[in-house]
């Protein structure tokens, strides 16, 4: 099987949002929920300005899994961390434990100012039927369920952004280190994935 | 130890088994596009209390399982670089997009803008009906009653005024059929009052370039990048203006390429360069000329390529000499080892490109800078070669399109121009009476060519950086009968223009304005008009289809999306409508068919490749162009060539020149100048523009010429008579001597001229050297010369700006006068401005999607930490950024050492705010963007290009104090 992950190339992220906003269309994302942003370390300072591409890294070992108190996550076969909204309380304790800042709350009523969490799912939808309305709604569009990859990914207008089965990333990313002869950039792959 | 503790049968963590579906080798572009992977994952149905789930906005447009999914081909209406867009469409609503990965150009990539064009399905923010604006509250009309009144209004005008006195605001957003019957319209009606913004974004690099070698255009493609050794980018931020051209440039940088940047600013491009070169905004030409000091100095240029093929390079060389190291920094901060380096890395890296965008042509002496980057390649052997060139990267999707057929106030479809022989052949195209044509105009003459007065179908009209000119001006001081009374804003964005506090006293002024757009604009909203402006909600172009032209020259073939949203229709519908109304709705249609009152779309390409000879928009009918679209997987993504397949050795999009008819079958032209083809495979030479000889010198190419060409040197264009005395003229069919007889390659409407050309391997336009020196311009080589608003007063008395001048394109354009008056105490910042990834142009449309808005909220300017102490102003604290005319806008500021000391910049995206004030009242109901911020051009100031009256956007200056 398979052992999805992402990787972003910061010698090629431009911040251009391409991927926030393929994820916004795909699975419709209201407004204030980000599933993947673009963060900008040395905004603006000479030669210190690197970008890089932020989603879940659907970790190996996820501590948001480890630490949720109704254990709502679960890891799929191909190695996709998702969650079951049905059981998410909206604690926040994920947000705690994420390493990326993952998990979103909309802002709406329930407990406090916080919803139910909402993060990347690879494009996997989630625990609801495949391809169901019921899944679209909770959890946006289900891709992979379709033979398709994440739109982030598929969609990046450099290629900065890879996803898909970890061995491939590792080969396109491995092709380009080689060329360009410099060390490997990948950043966020020591901590999601051992 | 692993920290999570739950680990069930189904969902545990499945160690990499390798290769799996993936084990196939594929290349890059094929990997992402047939990964199949099914979820796994125990599939619990239970139902969520909807409060708590972040619910989905609209389910209309979300995809159903159970039903049919058409799938859709377009191109994305946001930049020029042409990515395609694949939309999926269920009963009619756009309800998914999908990468393009056998688009040649983007293979499957997307930037902010690109991945979200999906929500013009949606439409929320879009006007919905037509409207008239009564008392000062939006009221809603019909189709039939808005176009009779504006009718009728512009006829009384018209009777009053002439009809020099409505204005015909063109757009970059239509498509080419579109484009081509909006020029032909406004000559129908009569005026040469008719732009667009390819005035205001590059028209200098046209007139510059078009006077250098004869096309003013991208001459190679953003894929031909990967050739390149050396990528010098000035003035251009491909990271944010064109980002998927990135993937091109990146790729080209992995491949050993060196990228240089030239900026003010340090850019999101800047941030991937292997050297960046801050330079003061406005000293383009010190720089360039600094550098090629150094390649003179040390002997770097091509003297082969120059010797035979450039002319007047002696002139330059007079004028670089005084550009030594000192002076160069004195002038433009380039310190001498930057620039050294950045002119070594360039003669030591062929083949090397360059790239400008905006900061090079929105300056007053916009036209010296393009050229001075014209001879930079020119001197260094770059031009005609893969790898090399001018690539100059246009900015709307279809600027090309809109330029080449000319909605421009200075010429008729294809550079014809405006003379009478251009007037009679588009009279022929158009199979209209050339003297019907000329009752269409104003038979008075304002101006004089050659001490003969010249009427007013003959004169330039004025530009759209100066329409409000046209309106404020005295009567006595512009050269047409009467000022402008009647605009028309068609596809506009007036923040987009300098000079707002202006604008806004313009539009006041008008009689009548008509706003014809998907969204009602910042023109709805900026005015205290209480009457007498009308919208009319026009499509997008996923709402119709028809033809787009690339940067690159490509052209591709858009298909209807979705039909059109509410009450809006498709453009080349309103202008038909309106031509029935105005009376001239049988002549504009003569030749094309109309279905209910739609031109059908084919049949202005059909009738546009009869008449485009001069740019070769004459091979690309729309057959050929459907099947480009349809095999668009078959071309190399590096040469554009398809390899194999139906269309082999053909390149995408057949970029123009794509000569001769269609049946010839002309491959199209994927470089310009290349000489290392046959013409009839794509290959060129410099065009023979200017003459064949000056002061007794040889413009004519020497010793260089395409492959193949049979005469092998320089010669000039193909007319009916070199043809004959070349005894080429039987190779002619019977029908084309009949209608070549009299002609040449650029009027000799059977392409016969062109073909017999080709078939003897020349170039129709003939071989020449490419000019650097343009003998016809203000200042024939290119030299510095300082912003009419200027801080650097100790450079004005050296490098002072031009003499007012009492007409030029109909009006009077002041210089002298302006730059003598010192502001440079009370405004001591330079202001320059430029693009956000996440927005486009005025940014009606990329603000009015949530999407995208929700990115960038507030309206900004960069201020360096060293200005903002002076001042004493914190980050994200509210500022007055004022202008010495007077203008001023309350933004935010962020601080940031992006922007040197003494600089600072706004993006251009922004409208809706008026002096710290939200006119969100004014919009038409529920049609105000998301996103609204004080447009930065009411902070831009006066100052217009010599030869095209493109604005100063990129230099003015500016004071900062705390809101």
């Amino acid at each position: 099987m398979a052992r999805m992950k992402f990787l972003c190339d910061a010698e090629r992220c431009i911040e251009c949002n391409g991927c926030v906003t393929a994820c916004k269309n795909e699975h419709e994302v209201p407004w204030g929920v980000n599933r993947r942003r673009v963060v900008t370390m040395g905004d603006g300072e000479v030669g210190n300005e690197k970008s890089i591409s932020v989603a879940c890294m659907h970790c190996t070992d996820a501590p948001c899994q480890a630490v949720c108190p109704v254990d709502c996550f679960y890891t799929t076969d191909d190695g996709i961390v998702l969650h079951d909204k049905d059981l998410c309380i909206g604690c926040g304790y994920c947000f705690y434990a994420c390493p990326f800042g993952a998990p979103q709350y909309p802002k709406q009523s329930a407990f406090g100012a916080r919803g139910k969490m909402d993060k990347c799912t690879f494009c996997a939808g989630g625990p609801a039927d495949d391809l169901s309305e019921a899944e679209y709604e909770k959890y946006g569009r289900n891709r992979i369920a379709e033979g398709k990859l994440p739109l982030c990914a598929e969609m990046c207008s450099t290629k900065a952004l890879i996803a898909g089965d970890g061995d491939m990333v590792s080969d396109i990313y491995r092709e380009r280190i080689t060329k360009r002869g410099g060390r490997p950039s990948n950043w966020g792959w020591d901590t999601a994935y051992k | 130890m692993k920290l999570r503790k739950k680990i069930g049968s189904a969902n545990q963590a499945v160690p990499n088994q390798g290769i799996g579906l993936f084990g196939q080798a594929v290349n890059r572009r094929t990997f992402l596009r047939h990964s199949g992977v099914t979820a796994g994952g125990a599939a619990l149905a239970t139902i969520a209390a909807p409060a708590m789930v972040s619910k989905v906005r609209a389910a209309e447009t979300s995809p159903k399982a159970d039903i049919d999914t058409e799938i859709k081909l377009s191109v994305c209406t946001h930049c020029s670089v042409g990515c395609g867009v694949v939309a999926e469409v269920q009963n009619g609503v756009w309800t998914g997009q999908e990468p393009d990965y056998d688009s040649p150009i983007n293979l499957g990539a997307h930037c902010a803008k690109g991945a979200s064009v999906r929500e013009h399905g949606h439409g929320e923010k879009r006007v919905k009906y037509p409207m008239k604006l009564e008392g000062g509250k939006w009221k809603k009309v019909s189709w039939d009653e808005a176009i009779n009144d504006i009718g009728d209004q512009m006829l009384e005008i018209r009777e009053e005024s002439g009809p020099d006195s409505v204005y015909w605001l063109g757009s970059a957003k239509f498509n080419n059929e579109q484009s081509y019957m909006f020029r032909k319209f406004a000559a129908m009606w009569g005026t040469n009052n008719v732009d667009h913004q390819a005035r205001i974004c590059h028209s200098t690099t046209v007139a510059g370039v078009a006077n250098t070698w004869g096309y003013g255009a991208m001459t190679n493609s953003y894929n031909d990048m990967h050739n390149s050794k050396c990528m010098f980018f000035i003035g251009s931020n491909a990271a944010e203006a064109h980002p998927v051209a990135m993937q091109h440039i990146l790729r080209a940088k992995e491949n050993g390429s060196k990228l240089i940047v030239c900026d003010p600013r340090y850019t999101r491009t800047a941030a991937h360069a292997d050297q960046f070169l801050r330079l003061r905004p406005g000293s383009d030409v010190p720089l360039i000329w600094g550098m090629l000091w150094h390649i003179f100095e040390n002997g770097w240029e091509d003297k082969e390529f120059i010797q035979q093929r450039v002319y007047g390079m002696d002139e330059i060389r007079t004028e670089v000499a005084k550009w030594n190291p000192a002076e160069v920094e004195r002038v433009s901060g380039a310190p001498e080892a930057e620039v050294k380096l950045a002119a070594q890395t360039m003669a030591e890296s062929k083949p090397g490109t360059i790239v400008w965008c905006m900061g090079g042509t929105q300056h007053t002496i916009g036209n010296n800078n393009t050229r001075a980057y014209c001879v930079l390649q020119l001197a260094l052997g770059n031009m005609g070669v893969s790898g090399g060139g001018a690539n100059i990267f246009r900015g709307h999707d279809n600027v090309q399109g809109a330029t080449d057929f000319c909605i421009l106030s200075h010429s008729l479809p294809g550079y014809y121009g405006l003379s009478a022989g251009a007037w009679k052949h588009w009279s022929s195209v158009w199979d209209v009476d050339y003297e019907w044509m000329k009752t269409r105009f104003d038979a008075g003459s304002y101006e004089e060519a050659g001490g003969k007065p010249v009427t007013a179908m003959n004169t330039k009209g004025m530009p759209v950086s100066r329409w409000i000119d046209g309106v404020l001006e005295d009567r006595g001081n512009i050269a047409q009968k009467d000022n402008i009374r009647a605009m028309v804003l068609w596809g506009h964005a007036p923040n987009s223009q300098t000079r707002g506090p202006e604008m806004k006293e313009a539009m006041e002024k008008l009689d009548l304005m008509v706003i014809i757009d998907p969204y009602p604009t910042h023109s709805a909203v900026l005015s205290n008009r209480k009457d007498g402006v009308y919208i009319l909600p026009a499509t997008t172009q996923f709402e119709t289809y028809g033809s787009v032209t690339a940067s690159n020259r490509s052209l591709q073939w858009r298909e209807k999306v979705i039909e059109p949203l509410f009450e809006s229709k498709p453009d080349h519908v309103i202008m038909y409508k309106l031509a029935k109304k105005l009376g001239f709705a049988d002549e504009f249609t003569k030749k094309i068919t109309v279905n209910g009152e739609e031109p059908l779309i084919e049949d202005i390409t059909r009738e546009f490749n009869g008449g485009m000879w001069t740019i070769g928009y004459t091979g690309q009918s729309p057959e050929r162009l459907k099947a480009h679209k349809e095999h668009r997987n078959t071309f190399n993504t590096t040469t554009l060539m398809a390899e194999g397949g139906p269309l082999d050795g053909e390149y995408y999009g057949l970029p123009w020149p794509c000569w001769g008819t269609a049946d010839m079958k002309h491959p199209g032209t994927p470089l310009l100048y290349d000489t290392s083809k046959s013409v009839a495979k794509g290959g060129l030479n410099f065009r023979a523009r200017f003459g064949v000889e000056r002061n007794g010198e040889n413009l004519l190419a020497e010793g260089s010429y395409s492959v193949g060409a049979e005469i092998e040197d320089g010669y000039p264009e193909f007319t009916h008579e070199s043809l004959k005395s070349l005894g080429w003229w039987d190779d002619l069919t019977d029908d084309e001597k009949a209608a070549a007889e009299g002609k040449n390659w650029k009027t000799d409407k059977s392409g016969g001229i062109q073909r017999v050309a080709i078939k003897h391997g020349c170039a129709p336009f003939g071989n020449a050297k490419a000019r650097a020196v343009v003998w016809t311009f203000p200042d024939p080589v290119p030299v510095h010369r300082e912003p009419l608003y200027t801080n650097r007063r100790d450079l004005v008395a050296d490098y002072p700006t031009y003499e007012d001048r009492k007409s030029h394109y109909r009006l009077p354009t002041r210089y002298g006068s302006i730059q003598a008056e010192d502001h440079s105490e009370d405004f001591p910042l330079i202001h320059t401005s430029g693009r956000l990834v996440e927005y486009e142009g005025g940014g009606d449309e990329s603000r009015s999607n949530p999407w995208l808005a929700e990115l960038q909220q507030d309206m900004f300017v960069e201020i360096n930490p060293a200005d903002a102490n002076n001042v004493g102003v914190e980050d994200e604290q509210m500022v007055w950024v004022e202008s010495p005319e007077g203008g001023k806008i309350k933004v935010k500021a962020m601080i940031t050492p992006r922007v040197g000391r003494g600089v600072v910049f706004t993006p251009f995206h922004f409208a809706g705010h008026s002096e710290g004030e939200d006119l969100l009242d004014k919009y038409p109901e529920g049609t105000a963007p998301y996103v609204r911020g004080e447009p930065a051009n009411n902070a831009f100031t006066y100052g217009y290009d010599s030869v095209t009256q493109m604005q100063e956007s990129k230099v003015t200056l500016c004071k900062i104090y705390a809101a």
